[in-house]
């Protein structure tokens, strides 16, 4: 069997999960899809889950309150192993791909990391993955009784329902004490379209100016758009935003139908995370930015200047 | 109790990359330290510095002999001795594990420090695999640690969020941009660092064997439009712009 990890926040099913079975299904590989749900309290996701799996396995139990990697690699490394399961996926979350390589390991198994496309080849599976700050795409391949994969965000469509919903199971794990005690949490929540859903982007860069420009020009814009809000490092760095918003190498991976840079470089690292958006559009006050280099659209003049009047256009 | 850290030779961010028979070629490419790895060095050194019962931190390479000049900048840091475990093959970061897990055990190691993600291949997997194969636990894109005892506090950034947490060492940490400033290294400590030991130790005593092939890489360009639109009247800038999305990208109604 095919097993997938689901991911989940607030009793919803995460749309990260819909994308996984998308993969699955693209694999080639295999047996019934098959999806692990584990938390607590997570009826409404097994449901969620159902309509789109052949079967689902629910671990609704208190030790899978809160996610902790120890404990989700035993619980995936243990149903994996009873259900003989052949293919085991997770999301390439930043959880995703924390616990994934200690599955690989208790199950010895090679390990395709934040793959963009999945398929058979023979007895081998074989995906492609973003490589040098997503510059190259290189094509890996992994043979084995068993391989674990995760899927990069964004980079397959959502699976829509097949047929009748799967059977729901409950299972028993025997998990591990978790030994990471955790003190404190600060949940930093974007009040904006999902960034990983939003098919038009505004960002911001250090050129906005002030956390108080990006209020009125950043969000302003993305108001007056319908568009989900971004942020560079350097902006999350200086506490303008929250983390949450940060694209690049270090934070999310987009891939919007239009992607509007107000005051960014064009840092490698920033691209590495918006390069693949279909449409680019950059304004910039130095005609030397490299964002212009991957723009398909870009005014070179102020943010103070050309904002409003974006702002006031669009309203028309 | 020693510390390992983890370093690699990666491109430098902006350097070109090109493609030779299907795979990346590093030829006559600047390299530098991961920026990442670095990160860890910087912190073994200032957990040390703070108190810490730090005996010694040692830099560990696995990879072409490039790695040698790494080492030589995590020494020249001030890490106590080197160890490369020299080989031309490229092994995936589950692979790696193997070496990193022995390394620890026989190093009498109690803390792993590794770059959250590297710069070039782009795994997040070094880390997490190494802690599995020593049954230790993890933390993930930390950016702040502090040692007290064999205890380890700090914070680190979560899916949604980041949370402040306390793990009983040993454990492995990976490391992230935002824990602290990289020091350079002084004229004197690089020539000090010429005299530390930089151990060469034989791949194969490893026992590696490759489980995830490369089998191509293409550089990913994308033809943009490079449209430019003159910003010195912003209102007709503006229009224009607007324009454009509706009719030629189609990405507004
Ligand atoms: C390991 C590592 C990981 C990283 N990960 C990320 C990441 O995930 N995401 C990320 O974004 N960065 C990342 N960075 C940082 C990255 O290298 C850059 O520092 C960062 O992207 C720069 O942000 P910026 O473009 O907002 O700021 P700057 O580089 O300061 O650029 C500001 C731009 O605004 C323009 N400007 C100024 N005033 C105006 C005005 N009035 N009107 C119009 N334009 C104006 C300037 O011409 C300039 O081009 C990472 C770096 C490292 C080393």
């Amino acid at each position: 069997m095919i097993l997938i990890v689901a991911e989940h926040t607030a009793g919803k099913l995460g749309k990260a999960t819909l994308e996984m079975v998308s993969a699955a299904r693209d694999s080639g590989r295999e047996g019934p899809i098959t999806v692990l749900v584990l938390g607590q309290n997570v009826a409404s996701v097994a449901t969620e889950a159902a309509a789109v799996a052949d079967q689902v396995l629910v671990a609704d139990l208190p030790g899978l309150a809160t996610y902790n990697a120890e404990t989700w690699a035993a619980a995936a490394a243990q149903i994996a192993q009873e259900g003989e399961a052949h293919t085991i996926i997770m999301g390439g979350s930043r959880s995703g791909r924390e616990y994934a390589p200690r599955v690989a390991v208790k199950l010895d198994a090679p390990y395709l990391e934040d793959v963009t496309s999945l398929k058979g080849n023979g007895a081998a599976l074989q995906g492609q993955r973003y490589t040098y700050l997503a510059r190259v795409t290189e094509t890996v391949e992994a043979e084995g009784p068993v391989v674990v994969v995760t899927v990069k965000p964004g980079s397959f469509a959502a699976a829509a329902p097949a047929g009748a919903a799967g059977e729901q199971y409950d299972v028993e794990l025997n998990l591990p004490a978790p030994r990471v005690e955790i003190t404190g949490k600060s949940v930093e929540k974007s009040s904006r379209v999902a960034l990983a859903e939003a098919d038009l982007i505004v960002t911001g860069g250090r050129g906005v100016g002030s956390p108080e420009n990006f209020t009125k020009y950043v969000e302003g814009l993305a108001d007056a758009l319908g568009a989900g809000v971004g942020a560079t490092r350097a902006v999350v760095d200086a506490g303008w935003r929250p983390y949450a918003e940060q694209v690049g190498q270090t934070g999310k991976t987009v891939q919007p139908g239009a992607y509007i840079a107000l005051g960014v470089s064009g840092a490698v690292q920033h691209l590495s995370g918006m390069g693949k958006s279909k449409n680019i559009i950059a304004i910039n006050k130095d005609a030397e930015a490299p964002i212009f280099k991957v723009a398909d659209y870009g005014i070179v003049g102020d943010i103070n200047e050309i904002v409003p009047a974006l702002i006031e256009a669009s309203k028309k | 109790m020693n510390i390992l850290t983890l370093v690699r030779q990666v491109p430098d961010a902006e350097a070109r990359v090109k493609i030779n028979q299907q795979t990346v070629d590093l030829d006559g490419t600047t390299l530098v330290v991961d920026g990442m790895d670095e990160y860890g060095v910087e912190e073994a050194l200032r957990l040390r510095e703070s108190g810490a019962g730090v005996e010694q931190i040692i830099a560990l390479a696995i990879g072409p002999k490039r790695n040698e000049d790494a080492l030589r900048t995590a020494l020249a840091m001030g890490v106590d001795r080197a160890i490369h475990v020299e080989t031309d093959e490229h092994f995936d970061a589950v692979t790696l594990s193997k070496v990193v897990a022995q390394v620890a055990q026989s190093e009498n190691v109690g803390l792993i420090l590794v770059g959250g993600q590297e710069a070039d291949w782009d795994s997040q997997a070094l880390g997490a695999a190494s802690a599995e194969r020593l049954s230790w636990p993890q933390l993930t894109w930390t950016n702040e640690l502090k040692l007290d005892g064999d205890t380890l506090t700090g914070r680190h950034d979560v899916d949604d969020g980041n949370e402040s947490f306390r793990v009983t060492l040993p454990a492995v940490v990976t490391t992230q941009q935002g824990l602290n400033e990289p020091r350079y290294p002084t004229l004197p400590n690089i020539m000090k660092a010429k005299k530390k030991e930089l151990r060469k130790d034989d791949a194969a005593a490893y026992g590696l064997q490759a489980r995830v092939r490369t089998v191509g890489a293409e550089i990913q360009t994308r033809a943009r439009r490079n449209t430019m639109i003159d910003g010195k009247d912003p209102q007709a800038a503006a229009a224009q712009l607007l324009e454009l999305l509706r009719s030629e990208a189609k990405v507004l109604a």
